[in-house]
């Protein structure tokens, strides 16, 4: 099978693991050996420094972070009078980053439960039912893949503000549910295509239903593509800021990433408060980063494609 | 706390209320004469779907397309006046040359470089490997608006005498003897859209490896030990063993990052706003209906952005086709 258009979720593949073959053969240290590893060791350097120096910036006071590089501190690392939490401090709580943070799980959470919900029916349906137009509309679904959102605003800023719903939850989490719809149908209908056919017919010999068929037997046999869509959707809402400031704005109800650009555009010298705004905003994203990595990297590769 | 139970009220009531829809509307079609409860049945589960997809992308596509003939309150028709007066607005050609740049460089950019870390990562040691592509893939993590954060950091520039330069670049330029520059004010040869560019790559280089080592790993040895026999150098056999089976990834890779690139937003509105230059056709959009509360050039805006990616869709659903004729 060639590549999928999005990348396949597979089955017990680790993307990011090496070749399971054995021990790793022996290798002499030969000067590629050696010219590889410092390619490597010098990539990962530059791709890891800028986020590092924004770590630690954001422990350090705010005369500090405001007149010196943040390198200055390996100058004297152990002197633990330069490390503060201020920055962090004076963020969740002046610069409203708690409430932020709150308001962020408050969207993320359903806009990612309820298009799973809906996806999942009608994956099931595109896979295992025949009814006329079906192909059709799947090409739709597919075609809608990579289509941009933004086609969407216009219209629906209009719609909303008719019935007041711009700035509320309920606008942002209905846009989000319509907008990973096409990609949630899509990765949960390629999985469910990949599923052993018999088990789903022998099953409607027995007698049941396609709505037991589907609780009891489909669902927890997709677990694995349900999780990296979750997944997926769940990092998408959380780090978009473009549909945030659509339909939620500014305010009490604003979540962490408007509140982060917020401080960049208002605070402009206030540097310090960046650092840690910036950290707080990743906080979640990179735990799931760090926790659940081979689902993480499953649910994005296979979601890469959302318009 | 209001806002929390808030939450959970719409977790459970969105939940809950769907699984009753699904399930009071499979009731009702159970009850019907067999030969309709096939036929009703699939668009009970696919209908809520439908609905969605309906009323939150197809409904607002075609909308959009016709406010795009209308004035900024889509109350009266203009004709083709939005599309006149954007193709003579100096400010969004300009956009639209930048997004052109943009699609150039980046998915180039950030599959030469995935496929580069894919390919000595892969010559290291298991652990080493994993760390690696850990490190290059975890920007994948971070908001563009987070990353532009972190990238603000390294752009700062300091200007009066005696101050420290506090950003990463310019003090290793000021170090060497340059003069500190405005990083992000260099219009000249677009270099401040490549430091752009450069934040985006960043966070795309790792979603490229992750797929383009995958596909790496896929190529069966005996090929490569093959050409080795015959004495191919390593150099040859990359580029002509491993390169055309690794091929669909690539396209695969390029397609994705392409279509983030044409509707890139974010990075370009928090660094810059599209100042000095800048500008790209997505923030064009957002300047036109939340500054100047245009909806009729925002609109023609978005007409603008659907057709660049007309062909992108009708290549994906080629694709697709031809997959699904392989299954």
């Amino acid at each position: 099978m060639s590549q999928a258009v999005p990348a396949p979720i597979d089955g017990d593949v680790d993307p990011m693991g090496s070749r399971e073959a054995g021990p790793p053969p022996k290798r002499r240290m030969s000067a590629g050996g050696v010219l590889v590893r410092a390619a490597v060791l010098g990539l990962c350097l530059l791709w890891l420094v800028p986020t590092f120096g924004l770590l630690v910036s954001s422990f350090r006071a705010e005369e500090a972070v405001k007149n010196t590089g943040w390198w200055t501190v390996f100058k004297s690392p152990l002197d633990f009078s330069q490390w503060t939490l201020a920055s962090y401090d004076s963020v969740i709580f002046d610069q409203g980053m708690g409430n932020a943070f709150l308001n962020s799980i408050v969207v993320t959470v359903p806009a990612t439960i309820i298009p799973i919900m809906i996806a999942a029916f009608a994956a099931y349906a595109f896979t295992f039912m025949r009814f006329p137009g079906r192909e059709l509309l799947f090409i739709i679904v597919v075609g809608l893949l990579v289509v941009p959102l933004q086609v969407a605003f216009v219209p629906l800023i209009q719609i909303f503000g008719q019935y007041n719903l711009n700035g509320t939850f309920l606008a942002v989490w209905l846009a989000h549910t319509g907008f990973g719809m096409p990609l949630a149908i899509y990765i949960l209908r390629n999985y469910m295509a990949s599923l052993p056919n018999e088990i789903i017919e022998s099953a409607a010999v027995d007698g049941a239903s396609h709505f037991r068929t589907f609780w009891s037997l489909v669902v927890p046999m997709s677990v694995p593509a349900l999780a990296a869509y979750a997944i997926f959707q769940f990092l998408w809402v959380w780090n978009d800021l473009l549909v945030a400031l659509l339909f939620l704005g500014a305010g009490d109800n604003e979540v962490v990433t408007i509140n982060l650009r917020n401080m960049i555009g208002d605070l402009g010298q206030e540097w310090h408060l960046l650092t840690a705004g910036a950290f707080i905003s990743m906080i979640i994203p990179l735990a799931v980063f760090f926790a659940l990595q081979r689902f993480f990297v499953r649910g994005l590769t296979a979601g890469s494609v959302k318009g | 706390m209001i806002k929390i139970l808030n939450a959970v009220v719409a977790i459970l009531a969105g939940v809950g209320g769907m699984v009753a829809l699904y399930w009071v509307l499979n009731a009702v079609v159970e009850r019907l004469p067999s030969r309709w409860e096939h036929r009703v049945k699939p668009y009970i589960f696919i209908g809520p779907a439908i609905a969605v997809v309906g009323l939150f992308l197809v409904y607002p596509a075609v909308q959009t397309i016709i406010f795009s003939f209308a004035d900024k309150n889509s109350e009266a028709w203009v004709g083709l006046d939005n599309y006149r007066v954007l193709f003579e607005d100096e400010g969004f050609r300009s956009a639209l040359v930048n997004n052109l740049l943009w699609i150039l460089v980046v998915p180039a950019a950030s599959v030469v470089i995935g496929l580069l870390i894919a390919v000595l990562a892969d010559r290291l040691r298991p652990t080493a490997e994993k760390v690696a592509k850990s490190v290059i893939f975890m920007p994948m993590a971070i908001s563009f608006v987070g990353a532009s954060t972190i990238w603000i950091f390294v752009y700062a520039t300091r200007f009066a005498q005696g101050d420290q330069q506090i950003g990463l670049l310019s003090a290793i330029t000021t170090k060497l003897g340059f003069d500190p520059v405005a990083w992000l004010s260099i219009e000249r040869w677009n270099f401040n859209d490549f430091l752009l560019m450069v934040i985006m790559i960043w966070l795309q280089a790792g979603f490229a490896m992750v797929l383009l080592s995958a596909a790496v790993k896929g190529v069966p040895d005996d090929t490569i030990e093959a050409a080795r026999i015959d004495g191919a150098s390593e150099l040859q056999i990359f580029f002509k063993v491993v390169v055309p089976q690794i091929w669909p990834t690539v396209i695969v890779v390029f397609t994705t990052v392409l279509i983030l690139v044409m509707k890139v937003f974010d990075i370009v509105y928090v660094m810059t706003n599209g100042r000095n230059e800048t500008d790209v056709v997505a923030n064009t959009f957002f300047k036109e209906l939340i500054e100047f509360g245009d909806d009729g050039r925002a609109a023609a805006v978005v007409v603008v952005l659907m057709v660049a990616v007309i062909p992108v869709m009708i290549y994906q659903v080629r694709r697709f086709r031809m997959q699904e004729a392989g299954r």
